[in-house]
């Protein structure tokens, strides 16, 4: 029944995205513009297929990484409140990413080094490298509490680090607001490349591992005797939560809410396992991006807001109203 | 008795040397000129020294870079987040700061007088340049601001007629955010006679869709070091002709702080523009 009641949904998410991609492919900086006119415009037909529609495309999986993410987080930590920015992530990229602006001005060869690995590349290395130092912090991925403590506090030194350098930097205080609401505008067609590559591999890694999850959800002790091997299985959904996150921050930028309302967004039409969960959350994560993606250039056009601005009010009224409508809570 | 206090305060009325209304609307009165100044904003403290009165600030943001005399005066905060207390111990005669700031009701309740100044746009530097002409009682701020514009003139004069009507677009971070026709930016680039690809409509510094960009094809690009990384590689851009052309200026930190700052130091932003667009304007 849940299994039917699930991929009913996850059907439903496929071809609420389709459609959106279709609206999102229509929108630009002149607000709606029909598909059809693009084809006897050379200019209007390349601004379609060089930025519309990757951009839109990569709103998508933005939110389906986050959206994976989310749920990964959710069940390893087993704590409704765990986002994918969780383990030290957010903040990583956020230090590297105010380390390379710094740097940029500095020395030439810095420059040179930048321009070859680029500021996503240093951003996902920051993201991957605030994960790290919170495993090393919290010694082992065994004790959940210990290391949802460690990740706060990584998270809290190196914003604190990112701070002190755009003190030292003040120029840099520009760049880093662009980069610390978020931002689908640069998408292109190497970026998406790159997120489904990464979203394919984390979505069948998570398939697989979702038994784990369900064991867990049952308590730590109850997951042992099952006879699962928890450390290793651990340490796999860790690293598969770092990856997701780590691309779509280097990609976007920190945007806000999607990963944490993801996975409720799933959990409040239908109650399944983790294997489905998990997916039905990053498409529901991604629809939410998409959706949030086109408002954001719509509402203002040809300005934009930001879109982690978006997906709060978008993500966030929705669980709202699914709360007072059950008059309980979504849990 | 009540006719002698009349009549002290009608003698006292003179002995106030300087009532002046700052851009709050509040009216700060001094005894007599300011001799100890401290200043919290980078374009105030330029104004202060073009003024000539530079000699007369004991401290300043951390942010104000120029004139290099100033990176040797103690540094006393952000505008934004100020140090009190250093402020406090160095006994100003008056902390000049932007409206926006929150130090100012602190300042004023430790009974510190508090001059708030927001200059944005070219009739606001006039307007500063005059208030602190009258606050520090030097005469000929008019004089000094007629130099400050008959430079951007001359800046503008000094560009070939071909340049004029070049369609720019000016970066003001990645994010991106334009410097629109509104902004001071956007009035320099009006004095040079040049197009600004962002219409007046979208306000000071509207965040863009890239895709604007694209579709207007500017002929000429500006941005700072900071911001300019990848530009090119942006999906689409490669089809804008400044791009494909190379038209593109970075300008390096220290030109971004003169272009960017609303303040006497106008008129060599609108030199550094104009050198720009001689080297790269179609």
């Amino acid at each position: 029944m849940t299994a039917r009641r699930a991929g009913l949904l996850a059907t439903g998410l496929l071809l609420l995205a389709l459609a959106l991609l279709a609206v999102g492919a229509s929108i630009g900086s002149t607000g709606f513009e029909g598909l059809l006119a693009a084809r006897h415009d050379a200019v209007a037909l390349q601004i379609l297929l060089d930025i519309r529609l990757p951009r839109t495309l990569g709103a998508w999986l933005a939110g389906a990484l986050l959206g994976l993410a989310g749920a990964v987080a959710q069940g390893l930590f087993r704590n409704p409140l765990a986002d994918p920015y969780l383990l030290g992530s957010a903040s990583g990229a956020s230090l590297a990413m105010a380390l390379a602006l710094v740097l940029l001005g500095v020395s030439p060869f810095a420059t040179a080094w930048l321009v070859r690995v680029g500021l996503t590349g240093a951003a996902f290395a920051g993201a991957i490298g605030g994960v790290l130092l919170t495993l090393l912090l919290a010694n082992s991925v065994q004790h959940t509490l210990r290391l949802l403590l460690a990740g706060v506090i990584v998270g809290v030194v190196l914003g604190a680090a990112k701070d002190l350098v755009t003190l030292g930097a003040p120029d840099i205080l520009s760049a880093m607001q662009g980069f610390n609401l978020g931002s689908t505008s640069f998408v292109g067609w190497t970026a998406c490349a790159l997120m489904a590559g990464v979203w394919l591999l984390c979505v069948a890694v998570a398939w697989a591992l979702g038994h784990v999850l369900d064991g867990l959800s049952l308590g730590e002790a109850t997951a042992q005797s099952l006879g699962l091997p928890l450390p290793r299985m651990r340490a796999i959904l860790i690293l598969v939560l770092a990856l997701a996150t780590g691309t779509a921050v280097a990609q976007t930028g920190m945007i806000a809410f999607v990963g944490l309302a993801a996975p409720h967004l799933a959990r409040s039409l239908v109650k399944t396992t983790h294997s489905r969960l998990i997916l039905l959350s990053s498409l529901a994560g991604g629809v939410l991006l998409m959706a949030a993606d086109i408002l954001a250039r719509w509402l203002l056009a040809p300005q934009e807001l930001p879109v982690g601005v978006l997906t709060a009010v978008l993500g966030g009224s929705y669980l709202l109203w699914r709360m007072h409508k059950r008059g309980g809570g979504l849990l | 008795m009540k006719l002698c206090l009349w009549i002290c305060l009608l003698v006292a009325v003179p002995a106030q040397a300087l009532q002046l209304t700052d851009d709050r609307g509040v009216n700060v009165s001094f005894a007599q000129t300011p001799q100890r100044i401290v200043s919290l904003l980078p374009s105030l403290t330029e104004s202060v020294c073009e003024l000539g009165q530079c000699a007369r600030l004991v401290a300043v943001d951390r942010y104000s870079n120029f004139p290099d005399s100033v990176r040797s005066l103690p540094q006393v905060g952000g505008g934004l987040d100020p140090n009190i207390e250093a402020i406090v111990a160095l006994r100003p005669d008056v902390v000049l700061l932007a409206t926006a700031s929150r130090a100012s009701a602190r300042l004023e309740a430790l009974g510190i007088k508090v001059v708030a100044l927001e200059p944005k746009t070219y009739k606001d530097v006039q307007r500063v340049l005059a208030k602190l002409g009258q606050l520090l009682q030097v005469a000929d701020a008019a004089r000094i601001w007629r130099n400050i514009d008959a430079a951007v003139s001359a800046a503008a004069q000094s560009l070939p007629a071909k340049v004029k009507n070049t369609r720019v677009y000016f970066e003001v971070n990645s994010a991106p955010y334009a410097a629109g026709s509104t902004s001071f930016i956007g009035e320099t680039m009006a004095r040079l006679g040049v197009q600004n690809i962002v219409p007046p409509a979208l306000g000071p510094f509207p965040k863009l869709n890239p895709e604007f960009v694209v579709r207007a094809n500017p002929d000429l690009i500006m941005v700072g070091d900071r911001n300019a990384l990848g530009l090119e590689q942006r999906p689409g851009w490669a089809a804008i002709r400044a791009v494909r052309e190379k038209r593109i200026c970075v300008f390096t930190t220290a030109q971004s702080d003169t272009l960017v700052r609303p303040g006497p130091r106008m008129a060599e932003a609108a030199r550094t523009m104009a050198a720009c667009l001689q080297d790269k304007a179609p």
